[in-house]
């Protein structure tokens, strides 16, 4: 399966110069961009880790690619993902939030039904990948 | 009374002498009346009969939604009655339509219940729409001030909330309206949901008459389509969703199915227009308490907002909607099958979505309203629309929508999947060549020809619909001078 997070999951992996645009974009409308590494994808794992703080200084999109490739070589086979934050009062969130890393063989979830009382379930989705090692080497 | 002056009567014993007096005689007009920031503010387009002075009109309009009656009643001078008193300031001709006109009533805040849209409606709509000296009326707008404001909640979850719940940014969100309406029975509903939501859409939709019939009682839609949902979210790691129609004949009722929809996970629940301005409130503060995103499907609406010169607009209903407390609001497509001019819609969508919704005439906006951080409503744009407008739905309506296409999706000739694919790759695709900077009002049909390429599901889509468009006449557009004279 692939997941299909982020912003461009249905387009195929988007290529440096695509990312740069998109990053450029970002630039732009003054927002700040963040590169996030997890090798839990669940769909409810909101707080991948950090791959350092959000750039809010850093104002040059090639810059930004640099530190994307950085994050793809210490994380190779990690989910990788670049993440923006918009600052205007009434925003204060992300803005944008696309996969730019992914790992070769994604297993995918696993629909876990607990039947209760009447015809009701309880549902629980698991990753086969988190199910299967530790940390770190899941991927 | 012979008296034919529009000037209000000061003389206390002339003023409630029995009998009949011009509204504008009791106080009702005040053309030099300068409105405050408390103030309520709202302006109808009214049609007075044949020979009815417009002013006259205009405060009688004032005077039958805040204190009048017909006749002079003595117990007003047991009150503060010229508080009370709403006041028609200004009253201008519309634009190109004779025997129109616009015309402002500004009313106290004193004159309304806090938190409670049903208050104002029975105050601001309550009886003037059936008032004998006007042929017609249409309230166009409303302003209110944020010392009103601030006694709604509001949104029970809001864009960003929801967004943030969701894990979903930077994309319109993708929906589809489960086919037929009606007749699948629970099975074959919650199939169309699970194929709809596994090809890549981020909600499935009940309708707004899918309620509790005897073809799918309501506890097995919400079963097998939460059994869909769960199902599509593991098959894609995204969260996924359905909007389970709670609306039903007793506020009980519609409690205990939105109890259900929580006990099975869903992270929605929708209810129709129709249910009233109260049960709105209501179940918008359940949703409240229970983190659920609340989606109003506007049913009956157009009974009242279509036609120009009676009723009320849509813009003011979206308004008290955003004071009442929805997350969802349907508010047009522009370029689908039903009703819906391009500016008029994207100024329902500003007051959805702006943190403040300045004066813009063009888009029907008639006043400043500043929203004092009250969250935002996502509008949804449904009906009659498919990946082949892909361009022109993002270039009008931005990220902070929700695009949902009912037969754009289950009509697909390869499938429903197959149909959702193809909306999802369209809209991905032109999102990113937008934010690449490229113009894709212009360039938006090469964009989806380009993006087909590597996707069959949408090279299908736009061999069949690729040319299908709904061009009529819109009925309800904004009549207004590039120059507004300020009266």
């Amino acid at each position: 399966m692939r997941i299909t997070q982020g912003t461009f999951s249905f387009l195929p992996d988007l290529t440096n110069e695509q990312i740069t645009k998109q990053l450029q974009y970002c630039l732009d409308n003054g927002w700040a961009v963040g590169i996030e590494y997890t090798d839990d994808p669940h769909p409810r794992n909101t707080f991948w880790e950090m791959f350092g703080n959000p750039m809010f200084d850093l104002r040059d999109a090639a810059g930004i690619l640099q530190e994307i490739e950085q994050a793809r070589n210490t994380f190779p086979n990690h989910y990788i993902r670049v993440t923006a934050f918009d600052s205007t009062h009434t925003v204060e969130s992300v803005v944008m939030s696309f996969i730019v890393n992914r790992p070769d063989h994604e297993p995918g979830f696993r629909l876990v039904r607990q039947e209760i009382d009447g015809r009701r379930m309880r549902y629980t989705i698991e990753s086969y990948a988190v199910a299967a090692a530790a940390e770190g080497s899941r991927y | 009374m012979n008296d034919i002056s529009n000037v209000q009567i000061r003389d206390q014993k002339k003023r409630y002498a029995a009998g009949v007096l011009k509204y504008a005689q009791m106080g009702y007009w005040d053309g030099d009346y300068e409105p405050t920031d408390t103030d309520i503010l709202a302006v109808f387009r009214i049609t007075p009969q044949d020979g009815v002075d417009p002013i006259e009109a205009a405060a009688a309009v004032a005077g039958e939604s805040s204190t009048a009656t017909w006749t002079v009643v003595w117990t007003d001078r047991l009150t503060a009655c010229d508080k009370y008193r709403a006041k028609a300031y200004r009253v201008d001709p519309v634009p190109n339509n004779e025997g129109q006109y616009f015309c402002y009533i500004a009313y106290d805040l004193s004159l309304f219940e806090e938190g409670s849209i049903t208050n104002v409606t029975a105050s601001i709509i309550g009886n003037v729409f059936s008032f004998k000296p006007l042929k017609a009326a249409r309230l166009e707008d409303m302003r209110f001030p944020p010392a009103y404001v601030k006694t709604f909640a509001g949104p029970p979850t809001g864009i960003i909330v929801e967004r943030e719940r969701l894990d979903k940014f930077g994309r319109p969100l993708l929906g589809a309206t489960t086919k037929p309406k009606l007749g699948l029975s629970g099975r074959n509903y919650g199939r169309v949901v699970y194929e709809g939501l596994k090809g890549g859409l981020d909600f499935m939709k009940d309708d707004e008459n899918i309620n509790s019939q005897p073809f799918m009682h309501w506890r097995d839609r919400f079963l097998f389509v939460m059994d869909a949902v769960n199902k599509a979210s593991a098959a894609t790691g995204e969260v996924k969703g359905s909007y389970l129609n709670i609306t039903a004949g007793t506020m009980e009722e519609m409690y205990r199915r939105a109890e259900f929809a929580k006990e099975l996970g869903s992270v929605i629940v929708m209810v129709d227009l129709v249910v009233g301005w109260t049960a709105i409130q209501s179940i918008s503060h359940w949703c409240r308490q229970n983190d659920m995103i609340l989606h109003m499907h506007r049913a009956g609406h157009g009974t009242y907002t279509r036609q120009k010169n009676h009723g009320v607009s849509f813009r003011v209903i979206a308004k008290w909607l955003r004071l009442a407390g929805v997350d969802h609001v349907h508010a047009g497509t522009a370029v689908g099958k039903l009703e819906g001019d391009p500016m008029t819609v994207q100024g329902y969508y500003n007051v959805c979505r702006q943190s403040y919704t300045p004066t813009d005439l063009p888009r029907g906006i008639f006043f400043d309203q500043d929203w004092v951080a009250l969250r935002k409503v996502l509008p949804v744009a449904s009906g009659g629309i498919h990946a082949g407008q892909m361009h022109q739905l993002l270039d009008l309506f931005g990220d902070d929508v929700i695009l949902q296409f009912g037969g754009g999706t289950i009509g697909h000739p390869d499938g429903i999947q197959a149909g959702a694919v193809a909306n999802r790759v369209a809209l991905e695709s032109m999102v990113l060549a937008r934010n690449e900077g490229r113009n894709i009002a212009e360039e938006g049909p090469q964009i989806l020809k380009d993006a087909a390429k590597h996707c069959g599901p949408l090279r299908a889509a736009l061999d069949t619909w690729g040319e299908v468009t709904f061009n009529y006449q819109s009925t309800d557009t904004s009549d207004y001078t590039p120059m507004p004279s300020v009266a």
